[in-house]
């Protein structure tokens, strides 16, 4: 079912059929006279790799920060599963936010506590009735997953760039989330470890058959995890499609991010 | 000025907001007593040293200062009585609640500020954990707590202090000393000056909070957040302490 799904994506058709984001008529405006949401629709289906572009202040980030409320849109409806996380209450809000990580673009990681910490700090929250043990072998497993099993007890200091957002993707998976917001995930890097970073995307994806909604500057991580792509423009998207599709787009503006 | 003057309503009718927030969210499961205690031990036990120099100099200085008046009028027995009067009523709450607005709201409102700006307080709520929970409301107990403490540590301290003082220029019995010290409180010496320094104890961590918690993006926000916490907390001490004479003596 799910690769069907992705060759659907593949193809630039958008069925609704089993969508996991909806966004409808988006708007959100910081201040008078300062609009950077217009009306966004958005929808992605379960599976898939969505990546988000746009020059920065078009709104990528705000799109997402509403779609785990973060931020209060003015106007429109998010639907996470079927459910419109406008009109939960803060308990239902956050059992629904269990189910979406979230990966900042410089980790936030807590930095009073070490990476086991880090990691534990979520689950022990989450799941109260796990024992020792359990909780040691889930972080073993996803520091796996990130290729940083020997960091476990190092404070975030101690950390590169790429580590960082190693084991801050390793936090957001130790939830096993369904659908992971990525915010710039490559931005900082440099090429090798953006690529390396790119790659784990797509393995956690593999791994965790995750759906991924990927804000991205870097044009060779879109390649490489989009099946498909949107572009913000003055708040609204415009222009949509598969990577391909879109470098030979017929619209200067829009090739020009291909460049 | 009129736009000085909305921005400081605008602040107020926030702060009051946090302030309700907070009693809201206070009694809410679940009850994160770890991070309770852990910020106990930082406000308390780190605090501590600072309080109980701050404390030793105040009661050998203002016994020093006193004495030669008092010698004035002949009345050098009374030395004991009146630093621990001075002490305990009024010195040690105040100038330890200074301290302490100096070195837990300051550092209260650097670290929500800096976990904000570096989305660590975003991260939590994504996580589904309740950061007002985790950081606010254990901090503001923790403070709430822990000053009052504080506070009676340092007038036991500054009490040796003046002791200290005393036997600079004479020879006074420890035993003699304190049974004066004992005689010249009572009830309503201790009660409430003791019942202020847990206002200012919830204060200091509000403000320190508030301030934090509400830190704009950018880093030199953070330090605005903390010279802030300082100055607010400072200022909100001195108006408790006034409110808190007024009413003490209105009853007694």
């Amino acid at each position: 079912m799910d690769h069907e799904i992705t060759n659907t994506c593949e193809r630039g058709i958008t069925s609704r059929s089993n969508a996991v984001i909806k966004v409808e008529g988006l708007y959100k405006s910081f201040g008078r006279n300062n609009a950077i949401l217009k009306g966004v629709d958005l929808t992605v289906q379960k599976g898939e790799n969505l990546v988000v572009l746009g020059k920065s202040g078009s709104g990528k980030s705000v799109t997402i920060k509403c779609m785990v409320g973060l931020v209060i849109p003015d106007e429109g409806t998010i639907e996470l599963f079927d459910t419109d996380i406008g009109s939960l209450d803060d308990d239902a809000l956050n059992r629904i936010r269990v189910k979406v990580g979230f990966l900042f673009q410089n980790a936030a990681l807590y930095d009073s506590m070490t990476v086991k910490e880090n990691l534990e700090f979520p689950l022990r929250r989450q799941f109260k009735t796990l024992t020792v043990k359990e909780v040691e072998t889930a972080i073993a497993d996803v520091l796996e997953s990130v290729g940083l099993a020997e960091a476990v007890n190092k404070m975030p200091s101690e950390l590169s760039g790429g580590m960082r957002k190693r084991i801050g993707l390793a936090r957001t998976l130790i939830l096993k989330p369904e659908i992971i917001l990525y915010d710039e995930p490559t931005t900082g890097l440099d090429t090798i470890t953006s690529r390396e970073i790119s790659e784990l995307i797509l393995e956690v994806q593999k791994k965790y058959s995750t759906t991924s909604v990927i804000i991205t500057h870097d044009m060779a991580c879109a390649k490489l995890t989009g099946d498909r792509l949107v572009i913000l423009r003055n708040g609204v998207i415009a222009a949509e499609g598969s990577y391909e599709d879109l470098e030979k787009s017929g619209d200067g503006w829009v090739r020009s991010f291909f460049i | 000025m009129i736009v000085t003057l909305k921005s400081n309503f605008n602040d107020a009718g926030n702060l009051s907001a946090f302030t309700g927030r907070f009693f809201k969210q206070l009694l809410r499961p679940p009850f994160e007593i770890k991070e309770f205690l852990r910020q106990c031990y930082y406000v308390g036990n780190k605090s501590f040293p600072l309080v109980a120099v701050t404390g030793f100099i105040m009661g050998l200085v203002l016994t020093i200062q006193s004495r030669p008046t008092l010698a004035q009028f002949g009345a050098e027995s009374w030395l004991p009585g009146m630093v621990t009067l001075s002490l305990v009523r009024e010195i040690t709450p105040v100038i330890t609640a200074l301290i302490c607005a100096g070195k837990i709201a300051s550092g209260i409102g650097a670290e929500l500020g800096s976990m904000k700006v570096t989305e660590q307080i975003d991260a939590m709520e994504v996580s589904g954990i309740n950061p007002f929970k985790y950081l606010v409301v254990t901090r503001i107990l923790a403070t709430t707590l822990m000053i009052p403490l504080l506070v009676v540590f340092a007038d036991v301290i500054g009490v040796a202090g003046g002791f200290v003082g005393i036997n600079i220029h004479g020879d006074v019995n420890l035993v003699r000393y304190f049974s004066q010290v004992i005689e010249s409180l009572a009830f309503v010496d201790i009660f409430p000056a003791t019942i202020k320094t847990f206002f200012f104890g919830f204060f200091i961590g509000m403000i320190g909070c508030y301030k934090g918690f509400t830190a704009a993006n950018g880093t030199e926000s953070v330090g605005k957040a903390a010279n802030s916490a300082v100055v607010v907390a400072s200022l909100s001490i001195f108006v408790i302490d006034m409110l808190a004479v007024q009413i003490t003596d209105l009853f007694y």
